[in-house]
Parts: structure tokens; C-alpha cells; sequence
């Protein structure tokens, strides 16, 4: 079985021009496309609506949502400036390395909008502390060593555990809370640049995940097993930090549990992102529903029709399809 | 026993979720090449949402082919939404898309590959559902 030579070896001895009319895995060109479409800047959201509301805040509430912005600018900016450009060094084609290169510059873009927040909301010396304080806090800084851990690792494979773990699971302590903020119809704007970034992490950890699978699947089966128990063993690991995490920031507002909730969630869909099995149970992981309803707005309306009463849901009638495709 | 069919491309979420419900299920092909699947009794769609957010891209377009054929159109009775959360209101709206176009109820939505629970509640629904149409 041949492995194909990782984009690190091959550059060291030659670069051939990409071909996007030739592609060994259609699967690069579909998330491209949908990267390049979702593409977006801070600037095109006004978030300087957001300013009385940002006023309504306690001192409290401020510096932890500064803390928490914090939080997520670093992990942003370890997925743009290391994660992401060692992921383009272990692609195994052209068009995945192109795709990596959107993905880096991308999560320096959600880096940059938290400054953006920042410049229109609050003083600067409130956010310098805060920056002093994600320098500081112990469990910020052990969430990143564990991911910069495997990142320096040798294996390809741990390195794309880490990643999904960090796109689709580490990032959500700090995302609940301007959900949060929203289900009060509290920095409404905040929240709608938050969502864009939400939905770019989607993607990225939907294709890590793939991209894993792929290279997984051409494994022996003990050596796939090992690798599984390997990444339930670092969620764990990421697990209990992240919940020590959480209660640093959230146990004075009383929000830990309900964002413990949410990390169950999200852990769930990180694994499945890796085609792993979900871990928590439903008992653990059900978020408060105007969180859920802060995530997908206009999309929170009950379509469990096996246990609804039968009157909740109803068929579409809003939906324009122009597409010619659909012959009646 | 009236059953599944289901979409599911290379990353397989889907299948992986069908393959978990156990249930008698028939793949539509991927490729355009493939021998077109026609059915013969009555089924519910498991279908992952596509796309940008746009109603007319969210239906992967083999799902379109296949409902394109007025025989397997007639069958369909109800359909299965995958999707993510993260993409906010479009949200399995492959789902509410189909529902609309085919007049039949949208019944559930999951993320991803859909979890333990997920599949609990979907077998007892299936079965609930196929014996109140019955």
C-alpha cells in the first residue's frame, strides 16, 4: 500500500503547479468552494451597535467577556500560525494544501476580529490586562501546550486529532458565552461576527475529520484501534482542563454547568468529526435551548416530529428553489 | 417492510447513521454514471444538507436526480435531515427543502453521524410512523 509522500517532502525536491481541473480527491474542491464563498472581514459587521449594550454590562461581566475573547484569539492564533500551516505540510494533495492555506489565513482572520471588538468596545487597558491574564491563567495556557504538544509530534495523524479537538471542541467554553450574551439581546453584533467564525470552525473540523478518516482507514485494524484510544485519551485529557477552564471563568456568574453542558456537546461532534462514536449522553448534554437558539437562529422550531405532538412541525412553505434541476 | 433511502457522500456521515439504525436501506448512487436507483415501496429519505445556505444548493443534486423520477417521488413519505448546528438557520435545510417540494413531513434532524440517542429515538419513531400510515 502506498502512502502518498507528504507536501513536505515533495517541496524540498520540486512544486508542480496546481492543476484544480485534475483532482485526486473532489472532496478539496467542494470544501474550497464553500471556504472561498463563506469568506468574510470584521469590518462588514457594525459592531459598533453594539456599544450601549456593551454599557448595560457589569465591570464583572465586561472582563470576563474580554477574558474570554482572549482565550479565543489564542487559540485562533495557534490554529492560523502553527496547526494549520503543519496541516499544509501533511497533505497528501495539491488541493489540500490550497485549502490549508485558506484555513490558516482564515483563523488569523478570526483572530484580528476579536481586536476588532476589542478597538470598539472596550479601554485599552482592560484588554491589556486581559491579555496579561491569558498569559497568566494556568488552564488557558495548559490547553494550548497540550494542542502545541501534538502539533510538534511526528505522526500526521495525531496532529489532525488535535486540530479537530481544537476546532470543534476547545473553542466552544469561550463561544457560549456571547451566545449567551445574544439570547439576552445583548451584543447582538458581537454575536453575529462570533456565528460567522462558528460556522467556519464547522468546516474546518469537518475536514480535518475527513482527511483523517481517509488516511486512518488505509491503516491496519490494531493500529486504527490504537489511534481511537488515543484520541479519546487526549479528549479526556482536554476535558477535565477545560472544565477547570470553565469554572475559572464562569463559577461567579453562575453559568458553569450550563457550559459544561455545551463542551459535552461539542465534544460529542468533535469525535464525530473524526468518525468517532459520541461520548456524552443526552443527559449531559442539554444545553439551555436559548443557547440553541442563539446558535441557529430561525432554525430553532421542534422538527422531532417522532416525539412531538405531531403539530409542531409543519411542511415548508418558504422556500423558493430556483434551481432547473428540479423538473416538477 | 417499507424502508430507507438515503444520500451519503464520501465523508460518510450518513451512511454511517443509516448503518446504525439497521434498517432496510437503499443508497442512491454518487456519481452520474451509476445505474439510477429506482424503488419499489414505500420509503423515508435520510439526506445531509449541502451548501452556503442556499435553499436551491442544499439538496445534494444525485437527491434531485432521483426525485426527479415521478415513480420514486410518489413513494416517499416522509424525510431525514443531517446537518450541523454550527451553520445556524440552514441547519438540515436539505430536509425542509425536500419536505416542501415533495408535500411530506420533515420528521427529524441530526448532526453529523447522529448520536446513540439520535438513533433511539429515530427507530421508535420509524416504527411508530410507518404503523400509523399503514
Amino acid at each position: 500500500m502506498d502512502m502518498p509522500a507528504t507536501a513536505a517532502a515533495r517541496r524540498l525536491s520540486r512544486v508542480d503547479a496546481i492543476n484544480w481541473n485534475r483532482l485526486q480527491d473532489d472532496k478539496d474542491l467542494e470544501v474550497w468552494n464553500r471556504l472561498t464563498g463563506n469568506f468574510w472581514l470584521p469590518e462588514k459587521i457594525p459592531l459598533s451597535n453594539d456599544i450601549p449594550a456593551w454599557n448595560t454590562l457589569t465591570e464583572h461581566e465586561q472582563q470576563l467577556t474580554i477574558r474570554v475573547f482572549t482565550g479565543l484569539t489564542l487559540l485562533d492564533t495557534i490554529q492560523g500560525t502553527v496547526g494549520a500551516p503543519t496541516l499544509i505540510e501533511d497533505a497528501v494533495t495539491p488541493h489540500e494544501e490550497a485549502v490549508f492555506t485558506n484555513i490558516s489565513f482564515m483563523e488569523s482572520v478570526h483572530a484580528r476580529s476579536y481586536s476588532s471588538i476589542f478597538s470598539t468596545l472596550c479601554a485599552t487597558r482592560d484588554v491589556d490586562d486581559a491579555y496579561r491574564w491569558s498569559e497568566e491563567n494556568p488552564f488557558l495556557q495548559k490547553k494550548a501546550e497540550l494542542i502545541l504538544e501534538r502539533y510538534r509530534a511526528e505522526d500526521p495523524l495525531m496532529r489532525k486529532i488535535a486540530s479537530v479537538f481544537l476546532e470543534s471542541f476547545l473553542f466552544y467554553s469561550g463561544f457560549y458565552l456571547p451566545m449567551y450574551w445574544s439570547s439576552r439581546a445583548k451584543l447582538t453584533n458581537t454575536a453575529d461576527l462570533i456565528r460567522l467564525i462558528i460556522r467556519d470552525e464547522a468546516i474546518h473540523g469537518y475536514y480535518i475529520g475527513y482527511k483523517f478518516q481517509r488516511q486512518l482507514a488505509q491503516l491496519p485494524t490494531e493500529r486504527q484501534e490504537e489511534i481511537k484510544i488515543y484520541a479519546y485519551e487526549l479528549l479526556h485529557e482536554l476535558y477535565d482542563n477545560e472544565v477547570k477552564y470553565t469554572e475559572a471563568l464562569y463559577d461567579d456568574v453562575g453559568l458553569t454547568e450550563d457550559v459544561k453542558k455545551f463542551l459535552h456537546y461539542n465534544a460529542n461532534k468533535a469525535l464525530m468529526n473524526l468518525g468517532f462514536e459520541a461520548l456524552f449522553p443526552a443527559s449531559v448534554t442539554d444545553v439551555s435551548p436559548a443557547i440553541l437558539a442563539a446558535l441557529s437562529p430561525g432554525s430553532d422550531e421542534n422538527h422531532d416530529f417522532f416525539s412531538g405532538s405531531g403539530s409542531s412541525y409543519v411542511i415548508g412553505k418558504t422556500v423558493s428553489t430556483e434551481d432547473e434541476d428540479w423538473a416538477f | 417492510m417499507a424502508g430507507l433511502v438515503y444520500f451519503s457522500t464520501k465523508s460518510g456521515n450518513t451512511r454511517r447513521f443509516v448503518e446504525k439504525l439497521g434498517l432496510p436501506a437503499s443508497r442512491i448512487p454518487l456519481n452520474r454514471s451509476d445505474p439510477p436507483l429506482r424503488v419499489e415501496t414505500p420509503y423515508i429519505l435520510v439526506v445531509p444538507t449541502y451548501g452556503d445556505g442556499d435553499p436551491r444548493s442544499a439538496v445534494p443534486s444525485p437527491v434531485i436526480r432521483f426525485l426527479n423520477d415521478e415513480h420514486n417521488r410518489s413513494l416517499i413519505r416522509g424525510v431525514i435531515a443531517g446537518g450541523n448546528t454550527n451553520f445556524g438557520a440552514s441547519f438540515g435545510l436539505a430536509g425542509r427543502v425536500v419536505a416542501e417540494k415533495c408535500q411530506v413531513p420533515l420528521l427529524y434532524r441530526f448532526e453529523l453521524m447522529g448520536t446513540v440517542d439520535d438513533v433511539h429515538r429515530v427507530l421508535s419513531g420509524v416504527n411508530e410512523f410507518w404503523k400509523r400510515s399503514a
